[in-house]
């Protein structure tokens, strides 16, 4: 019934978007993230003319569908072209990929601000206090005390965002990316068998997101040996 | 600016009724997919909580498999799988057309099996999250399995689940969008077709954001209410 032969010779073709799938994934995790530990630090200060914007930027980030988010960006500013390229942003916005990349990026900085703001405010305020007495500065309480351990704290809610991210890439492909559920769509119009490039496709996402958790899990280990392992 | 508003003006001429009904539709796609998650939701958990091999491995593997695959896959998956399948019967009886699942049943489907991967993980720890005690009390009680279930466990866990299932309620509004990749007319699709045809892509998929937004805020609402209620009388921290 399976036809094995059919997945030996389209598991090739499918993985050639990988590359691209991890590129979209990777890097806009990476600028999220940074996004993200900006807003959630500029949020500890409580100034009311800094918090309001962010809570609103992530109220609105949260609220929508990233597939609004990504149309929006693609379509709906490339409808301000002759503005965009006066400023001379239109080659960013004029592309696909840097339109994904940017939907991406702001969708997870504001769910990751979220989680990074929580887990900072979940320092315990004695080792802050500590951190004074011993005479450390401001950014180097941050950056020696307050970050490790907000960090280490955040990784489980953290690796869920960065499983959605990896699903979210497979947006990419309604504006024209060929990831690796583009390609699938292009095989299913040659091939007209959906089930078998589904199937496959899916495998593969489910192969990169086991790897990312289990490589999340080993760094939570390793990061709290104190920790009974059970 | 009084183009945009003619645009979206609910009048003649004007999208806006477009739109209002386009949301509707989500949102009816939303509740349906979103009740029926809660019915795979929680034969799923039953399933993980079991102490026999086979379901609670059946249950963990849908878990794993549709929470780990892009959502957009396994619509596709469903839709186009479930077209073949139809036209493949059609030809049995020898048929020469294509079969396309109607869409708006295949989209509740789709979010009933994602949204009940995610729903059977809010059931689970809210089960656990439940005192040994009760289950004791209950059985001393005389009641029957079932009667200490719907009279005593289920109205205790949904105080642990509702936070959980407002996640997931939010997970599926923003899911339904993804609807419109198999040309269902809801608030996505419908924006889009606004968008081509008017020529304002900008405004529409404004206009459908804020929509969005404002069905996730009043129903988000709802929920905070639901879990006020079900908290009533108790001391928590």
């Amino acid at each position: 019934m399976i036809d094995f032969a059919f997945f030996a010779e389209i598991i090739p073709t499918l993985l050639s978007g990988l590359p691209l799938t991890l590129q979209l994934a990777g890097l806009s995790i990476g600028i999220g993230f940074a996004l993200a530990l900006l807003l959630a630090l500029a949020q500890q200060g409580n100034h009311r003319m800094l918090v309001w914007p962010i809570r609103s930027f992530v109220a609105v980030f949260r609220g929508t569908p990233l597939l609004v988010q990504i149309f929006l960006i693609y379509y709906g500013l490339g409808q301000f072209r002759p503005t965009l390229q006066a400023v001379g942003l239109w080659w960013l916005f004029r592309e696909p990929y840097w339109c994904a990349i940017i939907a991406l990026s702001l969708n997870t900085a504001a769910y990751g601000s979220e989680i990074l703001r929580g887990a900072i405010q979940g320092v315990p305020g004695g080792l802050v206090e500590a951190a004074s007495a011993l005479g450390l500065k401001r950014l180097q309480t941050l950056r020696l005390v307050v970050l490790p351990l907000a960090l280490r704290q955040a990784i489980p809610s953290y690796s869920n965002e960065i499983i959605l991210m990896v699903k979210g890439t497979s947006l990419a492909s309604i504006v024209t990316l060929m990831e690796v559920t583009g390609i699938a769509q292009g095989l299913i119009s040659q091939t007209y068998r959906a089930v078998e490039v589904f199937v496959a496709a899916g495998a593969i996402y489910l192969t990169i997101n086991f790897t990312i958790i289990s490589a999340l899990n080993a760094l939570e280990t390793w990061l709290t040996p104190y920790r009974v392992r059970a | 600016m009084t183009d945009t508003l003619h645009i979206l003006s609910v009048g003649k001429g004007g999208w806006g009724g477009a739109l209002l009904l386009a949301a509707g539709v989500t949102f009816a796609l939303s509740v349906l997919g979103f009740l029926l998650g809660a019915l795979f939701g929680a034969v799923a958990a039953g399933g993980r909580l079991s102490t026999r091999a086979l379901p609670s491995w059946v249950a963990k593997g849908y878990g794993t498999v549709f929470r780990g695959v892009p959502d957009l896959l396994t619509i596709y998956l469903l839709y186009y799988g479930g077209s073949i399948a139809l036209t493949e019967i059609g030809k049995f009886f020898g048929s020469t057309g294509f079969f396309g699942l109607p869409t708006f049943a295949t989209g509740v489907l789709a979010i009933g099996i994602i949204s009940g991967a995610y729903q059977a993980e809010v059931y689970r720890g809210a089960y656990l999250a439940v005192d040994l005690g009760q289950f004791e009390a209950g059985k001393a009680l005389g009641l029957s399995r079932f009667q200490l279930l719907r009279l005593v466990i289920v109205p205790q866990l949904m105080r642990h689940a509702l936070p959980g299932l407002g996640n997931v309620w939010q997970l599926v509004l923003k899911d339904s969008a993804l609807i419109s990749v198999i040309g269902l007319v809801e608030l996505m699709r419908q924006s889009q077709i606004g968008a081509g045809s008017m020529r304002e892509p900008f405004v529409f998929y404004i206009a459908a954001a804020t929509l969005y937004f404002l069905i996730a805020a009043v129903t988000g609402s709802v929920f905070r209410y639901g879990e006020a209620r079900a908290w009533r009388g108790m001391v928590h921290a």
